[in-house]
């Protein structure tokens, strides 16, 4: 291995193994929420009523509750990837690290209080 | 990073002739940009309605829709509408580019009527999805 050049330098040295991983998720969660979401919308166009009684009834069979569970994953996974290429077009100094630390926080946290919201009118049922 | 502002710029955004390949790019940024941020925020915040109970979810529709005759207030009403013209614009696009990821549909006539496609299904199924709801009438 070498001093000299630039790629004599690095080579040998192997690729982080993860080139592909973010491109490759951000078309698998493409896939995924074009399933999910749109078994959303169907499905909320079958319901006869959208009050709360209804979406609850909805809510309290698992053939509902997990693929919104899944749809609430796969969504915020997706803006995820895709916000941090955004950021990644725009900013260009230490706000980057900022804006990808908050768009952590925001993604994580938004998908924890939806499926935390989901699962508890799932396992209240129908009640009430 | 910083770039050297000693340097020129390469004159990318001005100097060509809009077309709708470009629209339709830039758009699946904003659109997918819109929904991540208004549609996250607003799936979570109905979600979290619903599980608060029948009162907490009667405020959340309170506000969202007139008190007079139940149907949806104007600002969410065009919050609503635009997130699902994005959905939409983002969905078909988003399609395309999986079928351009395959090294399809560069033509030039192919990919401008592809472009041109994912405009007119986002536009006309967004007009029949609420067509739908407003003759549902009140939430």
């Amino acid at each position: 291995m070498g001093n000299g050049t630039s790629i004599g330098r690095v080579r040998g040295l192997g690729s982080a193994h993860e080139g592909v991983k973010h491109w490759w998720h951000q078309r698998l969660t493409a896939g995924s929420n074009l399933l999910l979401v749109t078994w959303l919308v169907v499905s909320l166009f079958r319901l006869p009523l959208w009050n709360y009684k209804a979406l609850v009834l909805w809510l309290s069979s698992p053939w509902a509750s997990v693929p919104l569970v899944l749809a609430v994953i796969s969504v915020f996974y997706h803006l995820r990837l895709g916000l941090q290429v955004v950021i990644e077009d725009y900013q260009h100094d230490f706000t980057r690290v900022i804006a990808i630390v908050l768009l952590n926080f925001y993604a994580i946290g938004g998908a924890a209080l939806s499926i935390y919201a989901i699962l508890k009118v799932a396992f209240q049922g129908a009640i009430g | 990073m910083a770039r050297n502002p000693g340097r020129p710029l390469s004159p990318h955004l001005t100097i060509w002739k809009w077309g709708p390949h470009m629209l339709v790019s830039i758009l699946h940024r904003a659109t997918g940009s819109a929904m991540a941020v208004g549609g996250g925020i607003l799936l979570a915040w109905w979600l979290v309605a619903l599980a608060g109970g029948e009162a907490s979810y009667a405020r959340f529709i309170d506000l969202m829709t007139s008190d007079s005759n139940g149907r949806l207030n104007w600002l969410p009403a065009v919050i609503l509408i635009g997130l699902t013209w994005s959905f939409l614009q983002h969905l078909c696009s988003g399609v395309r580019h999986l079928l351009l990821d395959t090294g399809a549909g560069y033509e030039l006539k192919t990919n401008k009527s592809g472009a041109l496609a994912t405009l007119a299904i986002s536009i006309i199924l967004t007009i029949l999805i609420w067509a739908v709801i407003f003759t549902r009438g009140a939430l």
